[in-house]
């Protein structure tokens, strides 16, 4: 029991170092952080963070694709994927290792996330040779930015009970509905879909899978101002949108088996959770004055702490359970499936938590606040929404009790009507 | 990066499940629970120490077998799992635990063969009174090579063959008066009374002392030292005990689940059910990690061993608690009869979770012993 680097691990990690360290900057640690920095990494857990402004946003988004295309060019930018589209052709292990070393720099790879961890490896699973080769590459380089379309209003927690029309006329399919929490739809220049080609068949079989171009005339994304305050997704409509039939990826009704590849993409590609946990709360508990003095000397205080760090740890070694997992070429077990069920309720009771300790300071969120710099006060409103996204809660508790326990599955009413015929609430 | 048991130790383990399944069934943890004169299963502790576990991380030169604290951590979870009513933590992470640290060369010799093939059992005696034991409430006094006073409650004191005592070496009471010192339980002076447990089949006494002959173990009047040293080896030993024990009630409540119909379906079909096992697996799974790094610091006697210790031990104590309640809750009715094992879970992670000191200590533990770590 170590943990310690296999050779070829070893020198893997050798190679992105030395990469990183002569093309990006530096993270300090937590007490030497530039001012506001705390509270901006919270904003910009899994999807790219939202700059006050548009020529703020511009310059951030260049200095990502800056950053993007020297990845690409070292060959770091896709270690999954293989050389022939560009990757690195390299193991999720080396996929691990790339990302934690990366993690102690101020770089920003969330633009590209979602394509390289999710659409790329659906276009290179179902799509033609042709897009293959006039996309990937682009998608690498982060010249071209991706999103995907998935979730609707209706179609949130079940996410195949998709609304989007899309008909065919000629050799055009036309699409009309609305799509909903899109990440980067306002910048993105191309995006995949899922719609509903058939609403007469079953649920599960009556979709189609698409790309499209977001400069298609139709499409108009509109930012979603989010409880924090902070707009990281869109509403995304599309009105009469024609596209080819070229643009289909998959057979008319596998809409849903195409959208599988992509979601079972989606754990590799979501990052680690943002960082407001133990060594936040401790910390700010040495600052922080309660009826008897130094919060962090209180013993409820105490107590409290002692749970979310033993969370936190636990967390941290069931990844490293993962990787060894990894690095012996296995499949990681489902520990993987707990992280997020674990960090966001933590994350919710660790800020309110700190608020409370503050008392009466605690209602006041602005730069100035002196307990560093709003984290928990960002944190209180940022894990309300990350209970939810990605995956509810309960989505996650069920996913646990059927899929790694075993249990049986909810009895469900829409896997034998046709679509039309299913009681949605509104016909 | 390899955060895991080596396939040997796995085997290990897998030897040791088949063992218990087979030697250490329901029917003979029943047997203890149940029989007012028995304090263990004699037996199994025969079986087991014949097949050298109680010698496991006993050096070669002392009668054991000279493996790592990696495979004591294997067979822990291995008695955990079966419930086993055996004085093995006692005896093992406690006893020989203090003799490997702190004896003599001398009282190696004198101790550790008997303890390593199972022959003799030893323990330790600490808490004289409710609540936490501390230099203020340890009486129990040291003077010209005798100890008086009385210990309670005491973990396996009624099958002990020796028990390593706190005492006061001098007439104060504080953090620098307490020494450790051996005694042999045939000792005229050496009084022991059974005490009622919460659960049976791990057993306690009080022990009163009147003029017990003794030697000291370990340097005089640094008593707590050497306690907290030794309580975070066995945490992280109970830790993987209790992670046993934790997956067992998940693994019961399951099955009861998918056996049971009510409403017309398998009562596990039902979310609020699904949820908890759900949360009982995530807590598992989290105090099993958090074991694992115990174990990691355990055997590479890394100085994170306070706080690797203090995490596994709460985790765990957490996880048990948690699984064992729910199991019986999962169970509805039957799940408080005596008939059904629920109980003996029950039982067992709570008091596994007191015995080395509460949850709410070692808590106190963690945050202080990050403190230091702060500081430093």
């Amino acid at each position: 029991m170590d943990f310690n680097d296999t050779p070829q691990e070893a020198e893997f990690r050798k190679k992105v170092r030395s990469f990183l360290e002569a093309n990006a900057e530096k993270r300090s640690t937590l007490a030497a952080k530039p001012k506001g920095d705390s509270g901006s990494s919270i904003s910009s857990a899994g999807a790219p963070e939202t700059v006050k402004g548009e020529d703020a946003a511009k310059v951030a988004l260049d200095n990502a694709k800056e950053w993007q295309r020297k990845k690409a060019d070292a060959g770091f930018a896709a270690i999954l994927w293989p050389k022939e589209f560009g990757g690195y052709g390299g193991t999720p292990i080396e996929q691990v290792i790339y990302a934690q070393e990366e993690h102690d720099y101020f770089v920003h790879s969330g633009y590209f996330e979602i394509g390289i961890g999710m659409l790329g490896p659906t276009m290179m699973a179902w799509g033609k040779d042709e897009d293959k080769k006039r996309f990937l590459p682009k998608m690498i380089t982060g010249e071209e930015i991706w999103c995907q379309l998935f979730s609707e209003p209706s179609a949130g927690s079940d996410l195949a009970g998709i609304r989007m029309k899309a008909e065919k006329d000629g050799d055009e399919w036309v699409l009309n509905g609305q799509k909903v929490w899109t990440s980067g739809a306002h910048f993105a220049d191309y995006g995949m879909i899922v719609a509903r080609s058939d609403p007469t068949a079953l649920k599960h079989k009556g979709l189609t899978y698409f790309y499209v171009d977001m400069k298609t005339p139709g499409i108009e994304a509109k930012p979603i101002k989010q409880i924090s305050g902070s707009a990281n997704f869109n509403e995304v409509f599309f009105n009469d949108v024609r596209i080819p039939d070229s643009q289909r990826i998959g057979a008319e009704g596998d809409g849903w088996k195409v959208s599988l590849t992509t979601l079972m993409n989606e754990r590799l590609a979501v990052g680690d959770p943002p960082g407001l946990d133990f060594d936040q709360i401790f910390e700010a508990s040495k600052e922080i004055e309660v009826e008897d003095g130094l919060a962090v000397k209180n013993s409820e205080v105490r107590q409290k702490m002692a749970d979310w760090y033993i969370q936190s740890r636990g967390l941290q070694y069931t990844k490293y359970r993962s990787m060894t997992a990894l690095s012996k070429g296995q499949t990681p077990g489902p520990e993987l499936s707990i992280s997020k069920l674990v960090t966001a309720s933590k994350m919710q009771d660790v800020s309110s938590y700190a608020l409370d300790l503050m008392d009466m300071s605690g209602m006041v969120h602005q730069d100035q606040n002196p307990i560093l710099k709003n984290l928990f006060q960002n944190g209180y409103f940022f894990s309300a929404a990350m209970r939810i996204a990605g995956g509810t809660d309960e989505v996650l508790r069920n996913i646990i009790a059927e899929r790694v326990l075993g249990l049986p599955q909810d009895e469900r009413s829409d896997k034998k009507l046709p679509f039309n015929e299913l009681p949605s609430g509104k016909n | 990066m390899n955060f895991d048991f080596s396939d040997d130790q796995k085997l290990l383990r897998d030897q040791a499940r088949k063992f218990l399944q087979d030697k250490c069934d329901r029917k003979s943890v029943r047997s203890i629970l149940e029989d007012n004169q028995k304090n263990y299963d004699s037996d199994l502790w025969s079986q087991i120490s014949e097949l050298g576990w109680t010698g496991t991380a006993i050096p070669e030169e002392y009668g054991g077998l000279g493996l790592g604290m990696l495979e004591l951590c294997v067979i822990a979870e291995e008695l955990g799992r079966a419930l086993a009513p055996t004085p093995f933590s006692s005896s093992i992470y406690i006893f020989a635990e203090f003799l490997k640290s702190y004896g003599t060369d001398e009282q190696k010799k004198k101790y550790l063969p008997h303890i390593a093939s199972g022959e003799k059992i030893g323990t330790f005696a600490l808490s004289e009174t409710n609540g936490k034991p501390k230099p203020s409430n340890i009486n129990t006094q040291h003077a010209t090579g005798k100890l008086n006073g009385s210990k309670n409650p005491v973990s396996d004191g009624e099958s002990a063959d020796y028990i390593i005592v706190a005492a006061n070496s001098d007439s104060n009471s504080n953090y620098n008066s307490l020494s450790l010192f051996i005694i042999d339980r045939n000792d005229p002076g050496v009084n022991i009374s059974n005490l009622d447990t919460i659960d049976p089949t791990r057993p306690a006494c009080t022990v009163d002392l009147k003029n017990v002959s003794c030697e000291r173990l370990g340097d005089e009047g640094r008593g707590w030292e050497m306690i907290d040293n030794i309580f975070n080896r066995a945490a992280v030993l109970f830790s993987f005990e209790q992670v046993g024990g934790a997956q067992v009630s998940l693994d019961e409540a399951k099955k009861y689940s998918l056996e049971r119909f009510a409403f017309g379906k398998q009562i596990g079909a039902f979310q609020a059910l699904k949820h908890k096992m759900a949360d009982m697996y995530v807590k598992i799974e989290l105090a099993r990690s958090n074991a694992y790094y115990g174990a990691w610091a355990l055997s590479t006697d890394s100085n994170e061993l306070p706080i690797a210790a203090a995490g596994a031990r709460v985790s765990a104590s957490e996880a048990y608690n948690y699984a064992s309640q729910e199991n019986i809750q999962i169970h509805g009715g039957v799940g408080f009869t005596w008939e059904y094992d629920c109980h003996l879970f029950y039982r067992r992670s709570k008091l596994l979770s007191l015995n080395i000191g509460s949850i709410r200590q070692w808590k106190e533990n963690l945050i202080s012993n990050l403190e230091k770590r702060n500081i430093v």
